[in-house]
């Protein structure tokens, strides 16, 4: 029999639509159906200028749209030749903690909501609360905080800020106990994920998995670590790795994440570096308001760059990050005008998605539900 | 970070994994070589692109394992027109290639790398809907973003960007 879930289903997060051809409640061929949340953001991207582009790379994966801010901005930066000053690559590796920290949790909460674990939802929901109040004050913006530049930061950030992230980083680490004695060691959560739509390393690779989908499989590797950016080399964290390659592994590298992430904040915060936050490039980086209003050239370079952009160099970069989710690519092509030849996205969930059919077939449909969960999809990133 | 020139000359980069295995594997393959930003960029002839990928990610001194992607580009009006964009990543040895091929206006297609990499499927059927190229022994080569019925590659640069209305 055939069997159709989603798209509009409450465990496939969003609009996936997988079809399921069953034999009584066991599995036998799944097929993931995606494009229903397609929204042409590379073609869009085509007919903006460069820095127009950074709010549309918020749109692409609506859990954590600094990574994608500081993937696209790292990838035209690169073609530009810019540095960017200590300060702000320590502030984007600082929010870009808090925003895998944002998104695992609530990966955890709808997680283990689609096997049946109520509380934890709320539990998780109340610190992601805490964290999209630090994004709005740090950007305006509680989700789509656009707060990235290219050659830096859009804003300093407000005075009590870095109070405010100190404060969120010592109490968070008691916070993920709790989420852990909800769950770790409770024999209904370790019957639903444990041996459950299990992958090894080696169809891990071969499918193009990344992040803690491919480290629950035994895969030691993290762009943070083995290809930083964004002064991530300067940052002393663990990398989870887990062997069993299952639900319960992947859940366990998440957490532990968790935890790694609130260290580097902690790291972040103990040797914030002081000075600009923006690139010496006056061609490319809007001027501060008091100079745009007071110095003649800066009002020209302000008024060029908001209607005619910046031409960048004849070339192309490809730019990885490690999103909450794995590998976070923009391929970015330039022929040397103000707007981007091609952009393209990399999404993890793309090809993470591909693991469903070794996943689940010959599992039960409940399994599914599992399985769909432990890899952690957007469809926003996986449709673009 | 200032910028560097590109360095096209092959000798000077025969060192880098991929061209070294390139080189020892298909030499009259590898069309032209371009190291810039830090990144090494291949020209691989059209009809070899699965043999190179083949020999990169068995090649026992860095083997490229782990497709990252593969994406194209639309020159539109230049000839070859298309270029399909692979990029290679060795996970071991923390080392990226990018393989590129040129393929011109007329039924452009070329031989898939799902054979290697499974990963390839979803990558090339979203090349394939939203450019038009026709992947050779592809398993399932239909649209993937687009609906089923929908007219034309959105990608392309003939393609208006509002759509045709």
């Amino acid at each position: 029999m055939i069997l159709n879930m989603g798209p509009q289903h409450p465990s496939t997060h969003g609009v996936l639509r997988v079809m399921l051809e069953i034999d009584g409640e066991t599995v036998v061929r799944i097929m993931p159906d995606i494009g229903y949340l397609h929204t042409g953001i590379e073609k869009t991207c085509e007919a903006k200028f460069y820095q127009q582009v950074v709010p549309l790379t918020d749109r692409i994966d609506y859990l954590c749209p600094l990574t994608n801010n500081l993937c696209y901005c790292l990838a035209v930066e690169k073609l530009l030749g810019l540095d960017i000053p200590p300060k702000a690559q320590w502030l984007r590796v600082l929010l870009n903690e808090l925003t895998r920290i944002n998104s695992h949790l609530v990966w955890l909460g709808t997680h283990a909501l689609d096997i049946g674990a109520m509380t934890v939802f709320l539990y998780c929901f109340r610190e992601r609360e805490d964290i999209l109040r630090l994004f709005e004050a740090v950007s305006g913006q509680r989700m789509m905080t656009s707060y990235f530049r290219i050659g830096g930061l859009a804003l300093e950030p407000p005075l009590d800020f870095l109070n405010r992230v100190r404060d969120f980083a010592r109490r968070f680490p008691a916070r993920v106990d709790e989420y852990e004695n909800l769950l770790t060691a409770n024999p209904i959560w370790m019957m639903r994920t444990k041996g459950v739509a299990r992958i090894t390393a080696e169809d891990a690779i071969a499918l193009g998995t990344s992040g803690p989908t491919l480290r629950a499989s035994g895969v030691d590797f993290d762009l943070r670590r083995d290809l930083p950016y964004s002064s991530y080399e300067k940052f002393r964290f663990e990398v989870p790795v887990a062997q069993e390659g299952d639900v319960f592994a992947r859940y366990l590298c998440r957490v532990r994440e968790l935890r790694e992430s609130s260290k580097i904040i902690d790291q972040a915060l103990a040797g914030m570096p002081e000075g600009a936050i923006k690139a010496e490039a006056p061609k490319v980086v809007l001027p501060d308001r008091e100079k745009m209003k007071t110095q003649m050239e800066a009002l020209i370079y302000h008024f060029k760059i908001i209607t005619e952009g910046f031409s960048v160099p004849a070339g192309e970069v490809y730019q990885a990050v490690e999103s909450p989710r794995g590998e976070m690519g923009y391929y970015v092509v330039s022929d040397g005008t103000a707007k981007p030849y091609r952009v393209h996205m990399r999404a993890a969930c793309l090809a993470n998605l591909q693991t469903l059919p070794i996943m689940c077939e010959g599992r039960l449909i409940a399994d599914v539900v599992a399985a769909i969960g432990s890899i952690d999809i957007v469809l926003g990133e996986i449709d673009r | 970070m200032s910028l560097k020139p590109a360095i096209t000359d092959l000798a000077q980069l025969k060192e880098h994994p991929a061209v070294a295995c390139l080189l020892a594997g298909i030499p009259q393959a590898i069309e032209a070589v371009k190291f810039e930003h830090d990144e090494m960029s291949l020209h691989i002839e059209r009809s070899a692109i699965r043999e190179a990928c083949a020999l990169l990610r068995d090649y026992a001194a860095c083997p490229f394992n782990f497709l990252s992607d593969v994406t194209c580009v639309d020159w539109y009006p230049s000839e070859p027109r298309f270029e399909v964009i692979y990029h290679l990543l060795a996970i071991g040895k923390k080392e990226r290639v990018r393989l590129k091929v040129r393929l011109g206006d007329n039924a452009p297609s070329l031989d898939s790398v799902t054979p290697i990499w499974p990963a390839a499927n979803f990558f090339e059927r979203e090349v394939y809907d939203l450019f038009g190229i026709r992947f050779l022994g592809h398993p399932y080569l239909r649209r993937i973003q687009m609906p089923d019925n929908w007219e034309g590659h959105p990608l392309r640069k003939d393609y208006p960007v509002e759509g045709y209305r």
